[in-house]
């Protein structure tokens, strides 16, 4: 097997996550990437959506549900600043529905064109991964 | 010359006093050690936002486009005072020593023509303020029976800021705290929120990139817009973070004085008690042999 990444998940609060994977796939605001162990320097903005961790320590693949945050590639791994971050597994369709329902009554609320537009984004990145929940 | 009964009572209640104090201490040294567990989890991904954030606000700051949360408004008219202390008092002078902070700032600024609003976190900072400054009291936050700060709680504070912010409410906004040093010292602290303060890039801790530069993705300045707003409610988390366990650390020195003081009282109002219970039997001795010697 090829080098591992060190992948860390870091929530306000506390490390949520800290291990080492084959690849990790990272929600970036301008689509999905990938990354691998040598990875060029990045660091880029993390939009609502699934962290997929492959090859973990234990062999397991795991998906990790990720609200908003930015993400750092150095040299020495991945970091995800992540707003909020739970096991994918741990997700209830019922609480992402509720918050489907809050955005699009923001949208609809929104007095400017930013904040409408800002509560959309949110509001189709949900919608995304509740698709993925079925 | 005090009855005996009125010296019995007097120690029976500084001994249920020194009951309470030495549990409030012993529940301070509990929520201390989380507290400080607390902050310290919370250390690393604030880390992480002032390194990324140091690294892109240096090159921006300079930038005609950078955004109003770096370079401010221009104008340094209208000042926000964000004063975060306690719910709850018995803390020794924790609550106060931020509140003389911070009013020696406001006067500072009054004196200078400057206008200030106050927005107080914590009901004894704000009961305080309201004697000297009760008009530039725009908002209270109670932190309320919340047990451990939340990230959530600092981010409804920071979106308020924020909102006040964006309608072009103030130009400036300060954050006063309690900086927890050790168990016995806590540093009341000022600290500027808005705009952001970026330690100069040369004094910021560098990640070794071997030669590489980072690439931004979307751009430096979407993703500086996307984490400025972010940065404050960090700096508002830790800043309650450092409250709380600056808070428990006060209250436990506070309460270890207070079981003391009390001991001594105890000790002296035994003695007095001894005395006095003393001196009547000796009294009655020479009432009972002196009636002897008359007979």
């Amino acid at each position: 097997m090829a080098e591992k990444l060190h992948f860390d998940l870091v929530s306000p609060e506390k490390l949520l996550y800290s291990a080492t994977a084959d690849m990790v796939v990272v929600p970036g605001s301008e689509g999905d990437f990938g990354v691998l162990a040598g990875h060029a320097p990045l660091i880029s903005i993390v939009r609502t959506g699934v962290i997929d961790v492959k090859g973990s320590e234990d062999g397991a693949d795991l998906k990790i549900f990720v609200r908003g945050g930015l993400a750092e590639v150095t040299p020495a791994g991945l970091t995800v600043l992540a707003d909020e971050a739970m096991p994918f597994e741990d997700l209830k369709a019922a609480d992402l529905d509720a918050r489907i329902k809050d955005l699009e009554e923001d949208v609809a609320d929104a007095t400017d064109e930013r904040a409408r537009r800002k509560a959309g984004e949110a509001l189709d990145q949900l919608r995304q991964v509740r698709a993925l929940l079925n | 010359m005090p009855s005996l009964k009125s010296f019995r009572v007097r120690i029976a209640s500084v001994k249920s006093t020194r009951k309470i104090t030495k549990a409030m201490q012993m529940v301070a040294a509990a929520k201390l050690r989380r507290a400080q567990a607390a902050a310290e989890a919370a250390r690393p991904y604030a880390q992480r936002m002032e390194l990324v954030l140091s690294n892109l606000g240096a090159s921006m700051k300079d930038n005609p486009g950078a955004p109003k949360l770096l370079a401010g408004t221009g104008r340094d008219d209208v000042h926000l005072v964000i004063v975060a202390t306690g719910d709850r008092g018995l803390a020794g002078g924790f609550n106060s020593n931020i509140v003389k902070l911070a009013r020696q700032h406001i006067g500072k600024l009054v004196a200078a023509g400057k206008q200030v609003k106050i927005l107080a976190v914590g009901r004894k900072g704000r009961d305080q303020l309201r004697r000297d400054y009760a008009r530039l009291i725009v908002d209270t936050i109670e932190l309320g029976g919340v047990k451990q700060v939340g990230f959530g709680l600092a981010q409804s504070i920071a979106s308020r800021v924020l909102d006040m912010y964006e309608a072009g409410e103030f130009d400036v906004a300060t954050l006063f705290y309690s900086h927890f040093k050790s168990v016995i010292s806590q540093v009341p602290t000022e600290q500027r929120l808005i705009p952001a303060e970026v330690a100069a890039s040369a004094a910021a801790p560098k990640v070794d990139l071997g030669g590489a530069i980072y690439a931004y993705e979307p751009d430096e300045s979407e993703i500086l817009a996307d984490l400025l707003p972010r940065n404050v409610a960090v700096q508002v988390f830790r800043a309650l973070l450092e409250n709380a366990a600056s808070f428990f650390g006060a209250q436990m020195s506070a309460m270890d004085n207070a079981t003391r003081n009390a001991g001594e009282v105890i000790d002296k109002l035994t003695i007095q008690y001894n005395r006095s219970r003393q001196a009547m039997i000796t009294k009655e001795l020479i009432e009972i042999i002196s009636g002897a010697e008359a007979l």
